[in-house]
C-alpha cells in the first residue's frame, strides 16, 4: 500500500427521481457543513416541478408495486435490509458527519435494519390482520380487504435522518403504495445513499423517489398536489401541521402526522395507507 | 286521509289502475291504491331540540313539510349557537359522569333495548320516514327501518368486546361526538352515527338534516323511554349553519359527517391543526357496468335499482352506466321497457317504486344538470308516468351517448338520472369508471368469476357489488376512497372511528 496521501472520491448528492439520481431541474443547491464547519455537499435544492415529476414517476410506478405479490414486496424489501447492512459503515461515517455520535450512529443504522426487516415480514401478513369476512343477513358473499391507498407524499423527520426516514418509507412500500419523499434539511446525506440501495435492491423505479431541499419551499406542494392520495407529515410544529392539513382539502388527502416519525414498529402504520373495499356477490345457483 | 294523500289515490284511479290484477307486472299495468295507514302514527305539531334529557325549546322554528304533497307536517326547532353549546356540553357531562365510566356489558344492554323499541315501532317510524322524506313505503318499511334495528343490534353486541377488535391495540372511547346527516336515509344515517359512536362509549350530539328531522326527533322519544342517561345522546335540529356551528365546536372530539363532498371539505379545512378526529362519507358517482357476458334481464334490474333506488338520492348510486357495445341496444331497449312499469306516485301506496324529490331545492338541483345534459349534447329520453301536480317530482331519466366531459357524468346529479356509455374492453371500461374523482362504489355484472374479482379490485371504491347493486348490511363496512371521503361506517372497520387505539 502506498503510504502517500490518495485524494478521496467525493460524492456527488443529487436527487432520486423515477429510478434515476437527477439533479434538480433548478439547478439550484445549499452548501451542507459538517462539525468543523467543512463542506460536506453541495445538496441538491429540488423545485417544485422537482416534486412534480416525482409525483408523475410514483404514479407511474403505482400499478406495478401495488400488483406486485405481496411475497416479492417481502423479498423486495429484505432485500434493501440486506444491502443496508453492507454498506453500514457508510451511512455511521454520514450520521457522524452530520453530527450523530459515533456510538448513536451505529445504533441508528442497526435500528434501521431492522426496521426493514420487521417490515418486510409484514408484506403478506396484514391483509389477514385487516380483512374480514362479514356475516351479512342476505344471500351474498360479503368480504372487507385492504388495498393500497396510491401516491403517499411524505416529509420525512427533520432529526433522525436515516431511522426516521426508513420508519416513513418501509410501512408505504410494504403497503404497495408509491411515494415521494422530502429527506430531512439538515441531515440530507443518508436519503440519498439510501436511494442508492433502494436502486440496487430491485425496488422499482419511482416506486420510492427522494427530494432534498427547503421544507417551506416545498410544504404546500406536497399538501396540494391533485394526484397526491396520502400526506405524512413528520413534525412538532403545530403551524406546519395547520397548513399542509388546510392545503390537502382541495383533494381530501388522508393526512398522517407524527413528531418524530412511526418509529414504534406496526402494522397499523401500514394500515394509515390503506384504503377497505368490501365486496358483495350473490350465493345461489 | 290526508288531503294529499287523497289526492294521489284518485290520480293514481285515473290512471286506470284499480282494476287489474296487482301482479300483472309484464303489461305495465298500474295497480288498485294501497295506501299504508297513517292513523297509528303520532306527530306533534311541534318539537323541541334534545338536550341533556330534556326537551329545550328555541324561539326560532322551521317548518318540515311532506315533499309529496306540499303540507307541513310539523314545526321543530332551530338550534343557534347557544344551543349548540348547551348540547355539547351535556353531551361532555354525560360522558364525564357516566357513559364513559359504565362497563361495555351494560353500554350494549342499553343500545340492545333501543333496537328493540325500534323494532315495535318500526311501522310507525317507516310511515313517518316516508311522509317526511317522500321515499317509497316499500323501501322505508323493508329496507331502512330493518337495517335500522339491526344496525343498533349489530353494535350493541360490540360494545363489551372493543379489546377483540384490534389485534394488538387497546381501545379507548375519544369523547364527545358531533355528527351531521343527510336527508336521504334519515333515520338509517342516524343509526350509523348513533350506534357506534356509543357502542365505543361516546357520547354525541347530532344534527338531523333540516328537511328531514322528524324521525331522528321520534328515535330521541325511543332514547328516552329506553332510559339512556340524560345527555349520552342529544339531538339538534337546524339547517347548515346549526351543522357548521356544531363541527367547529371546540369541545367536540370527533366529527362525523355525511353529506356532499364540497361540505365535506370545509369540514376538514376547520379542523385543520385541531388535532380532533373526523370521518366523512361523502359524493359519488359509481360505475355500473355490464359485460357482453352478463346475464342480461338480472343487469337490467341491478340498473335499475342502481339509479332509481329512493329516487337515486344515494350517494353511492349507480349514476354512470358502462355497457358493452355489443348488448348496448338490447339492455337500454329493455331498461326503457322496464322504467315504463315502474309505479311512480304517493310514496306511502305499497306500490309506489318512485317517491317524491326531497326537497324544491334538489328538484332544481337535477333540473339544472338535465338542462345541461341536453345542452352538452347527450340524449335524453324519459318514461312515461304522469307526475302528480302538488310536491316535487322527477321522471325516471336516461341520458344515451355522453361523454365523460359531460356534466351529467362528471357531476353528482342525487337524482333519478342515468348516464350511459359504452366500451368495449375490459380496460377501457376501468379506465373510464375510474375517471372521476369520486370512489365509493361500484357494480360490475358478468358470469364470469375471473372476471368479476379482476374488476372489482381495479374500479377504485369502497364498496363493490358484483351482479347486485345497491346491498346494506351493519356488518358489510361502507365508506369511500378519493374524494368520496376518509373512514368507514359499518363492521369491525366501523368502529376503528369511534376509538382510540393505543
Amino acid at each position: 500500500m502506498s503510504t502517500k496521501k490518495r485524494l478521496a472520491v467525493n460524492k456527488t448528492y443529487k436527487l432520486y427521481l423515477g429510478g434515476k439520481f437527477p439533479r434538480t431541474e433548478s439547478g439550484r443547491y445549499y452548501e451542507l457543513n459538517g462539525r468543523k464547519g467543512a463542506l460536506l455537499a453541495n445538496v441538491s435544492r429540488a423545485s417544485r416541478k422537482d416534486f412534480r415529476n416525482a409525483v408523475v414517476a410514483a404514479r407511474k410506478a403505482w400499478p406495478g408495486w401495488d400488483g406486485a405479490t405481496a411475497h416479492l414486496r417481502g423479498q423486495i424489501l429484505y432485500r434493501v435490509a440486506e444491502i443496508l447492512e453492507g454498506r453500514s459503515e457508510q451511512f455511521e461515517e454520514e450520521l457522524r458527519a452530520q453530527g450523530t455520535t459515533p456510538a448513536a450512529a451505529r445504533k441508528e443504522v442497526t435500528t434501521a435494519i431492522d426496521l426493514l426487516v420487521h417490515y418486510a415480514g409484514w408484506t403478506d401478513k396484514y391483509q389477514s390482520l385487516f380483512s374480514s369476512v362479514n356475516p351479512v343477513s342476505s344471500p351474498y358473499f360479503n368480504f372487507s380487504m385492504p388495498e393500497s391507498t396510491g401516491v403517499v407524499a411524505a416529509i420525512a423527520p427533520e432529526e433522525s435522518g436515516l431511522l426516521g426516514l426508513c420508519s416513513v418509507i418501509a410501512p408505504i412500500l410494504a403497503g404497495g403504495s408509491t411515494s415521494v419523499i422530502l429527506a430531512s434539511h439538515t441531515r440530507p446525506l443518508c436519503a440519498i445513499t439510501l436511494a442508492e440501495v433502494l436502486n440496487s435492491s430491485d425496488v422499482p423505479g419511482g416506486v420510492v423517489n427522494i427530494l432534498t431541499g427547503f421544507r417551506d419551499e416545498l410544504l404546500s406542494q406536497f399538501a396540494e398536489h391533485m394526484d397526491v392520495n396520502a400526506l405524512l407529515i413528520c413534525s412538532d410544529d403545530e403551524k406546519e401541521i395547520k397548513l399542509v392539513q388546510e392545503r390537502a382539502v382541495e383533494n381530501l388527502k388522508r393526512v398522517i402526522s407524527h413528531v418524530d416519525g412511526p418509529l414504534a414498529e406496526s402494522p397499523y402504520h401500514i394500515l394509515d395507507f390503506q384504503e377497505i373495499k368490501t365486496t358483495w356477490h350473490p350465493v345461489g345457483v | 286521509m290526508p288531503e294529499g294523500q287523497e289526492k294521489a289515490a284518485a290520480e293514481t284511479k285515473a290512471k286506470g289502475g284499480t282494476t287489474k290484477n296487482r301482479h300483472d307486472f309484464v303489461e305495465g299495468d298500474r295497480y288498485a291504491p294501497a295506501p299504508e295507514s297513517t292513523d297509528h302514527v303520532s306527530l306533534k305539531d311541534s318539537y323541541d331540540l334534545f338536550i341533556g334529557g330534556e326537551w329545550v325549546r328555541a324561539p326560532k322554528r322551521i317548518e318540515t313539510i311532506n315533499p309529496a304533497t306540499g303540507e307541513v307536517l310539523s314545526e321543530v326547532a332551530e338550534a343557534g349557537p347557544r344551543m349548540v353549546d348547551r348540547a355539547v356540553s351535556a353531551a361532555r357531562q354525560a360522558y364525564d359522569k357516566t357513559w364513559s365510566k359504565m362497563s361495555g356489558r351494560e353500554r350494549g344492554k342499553y343500545l340492545f333495548r333501543l333496537a328493540r323499541l325500534i323494532q315495535e315501532r318500526a311501522r310507525e317510524f317507516a310511515v313517518v320516514e316516508t311522509m317526511d322524506g317522500g321515499k317509497p313505503i316499500r323501501e322505508s318499511r323493508d329496507i331502512d327501518l330493518p337495517l335500522v334495528a339491526s344496525h343498533f343490534f349489530y353494535y350493541a353486541g360490540w360494545a363489551d368486546k372493543l379489546d377483540y377488535a384490534f389485534p394488538g391495540r387497546r381501545a379507548r372511547s375519544l369523547g364527545v361526538a358531533g355528527q351531521v346527516i343527510p336527508w336521504n336515509f334519515p333515520l338509517l344515517m342516524a343509526a350509523w352515527k348513533l350506534a357506534p359512536a356509543l357502542a365505543c362509549g361516546n357520547t354525541v350530539v347530532l344534527k338531523p338534516a333540516e328537511t328531514t328531522p322528524l324521525t331522528a326527533l321520534k328515535l330521541a322519544e325511543l332514547i328516552e323511554e329506553a332510559g339512556f342517561p340524560p345527555g349520552v345522546v342529544n339531538i339538534i335540529t337546524g339547517a347548515g349553519k346549526t351543522g357548521r356551528n356544531l363541527v367547529r365546536h371546540p369541545d367536540v372530539d370527533k366529527v362525523a359527517f355525511t353529506g356532499s363532498t364540497e361540505v365535506g371539505k370545509m369540514i376538514q379545512k376547520d379542523l385543520a391543526g385541531t388535532g380532533r378526529r373526523y370521518t366523512l362519507e361523502l359524493g359519488g358517482k359509481a360505475a355500473n357496468i355490464i359485460f357482453d357476458d352478463a346475464a342480461v334481464n338480472q343487469a337490467v334490474e341491478g340498473i335499475v335499482n342502481g339509479i332509481f333506488f329512493n329516487q337515486g338520492h344515494v350517494c353511492c348510486a349507480g349514476s354512470r352506466l358502462f355497457v358493452q357495445e355489443g348488448i348496448a341496444d338490447a339492455v337500454v331497449r329493455k331498461l326503457k321497457r322496464r322504467m315504463e312499469s315502474l309505479v311512480l306516485g304517493d310514496p306511502l301506496d305499497k306500490n309506489t317504486d318512485i317517491g317524491a324529490i326531497n326537497s324544491q331545492e334538489q328538484l332544481e338541483r337535477i333540473k339544472v344538470l338535465v338542462d345541461a345534459g341536453n345542452e352538452e349534447g347527450a340524449k335524453c329520453w324519459q318514461s312515461g308516468q304522469r307526475l302528480p301536480r302538488k310536491g316535487f317530482w322527477f321522471k325516471p331519466t336516461i341520458f344515451t351517448e355522453c361523454a365523460q366531459s359531460h356534466r351529467i357524468v362528471q357531476k353528482e346529479i342525487f337524482g333519478p338520472v342515468l348516464a350511459i356509455q359504452t366500451f368495449r374492453t375490459p380496460e377501457e371500461a376501468v379506465e373510464k369508471a375510474n375517471n372521476t374523482p369520486y370512489g365509493l362504489s361500484g357494480g360490475v355484472w358478468t358470469d364470469k368469476g375471473s372476471k368479476i374479482f379482476k374488476i372489482t379490485s381495479q374500479i377504485r371504491a369502497g364498496v363493490l357489488w358484483a351482479n347486485t347493486f345497491n346491498k346494506f348490511d351493519p356488518g358489510s363496512p361502507f365508506g369511500g376512497y378519493k374524494e368520496s371521503g376518509i373512514g368507514r361506517e359499518g363492521g369491525l372497520q366501523g368502529l376503528a372511528s369511534y376509538l382510540d387505539l393505543h
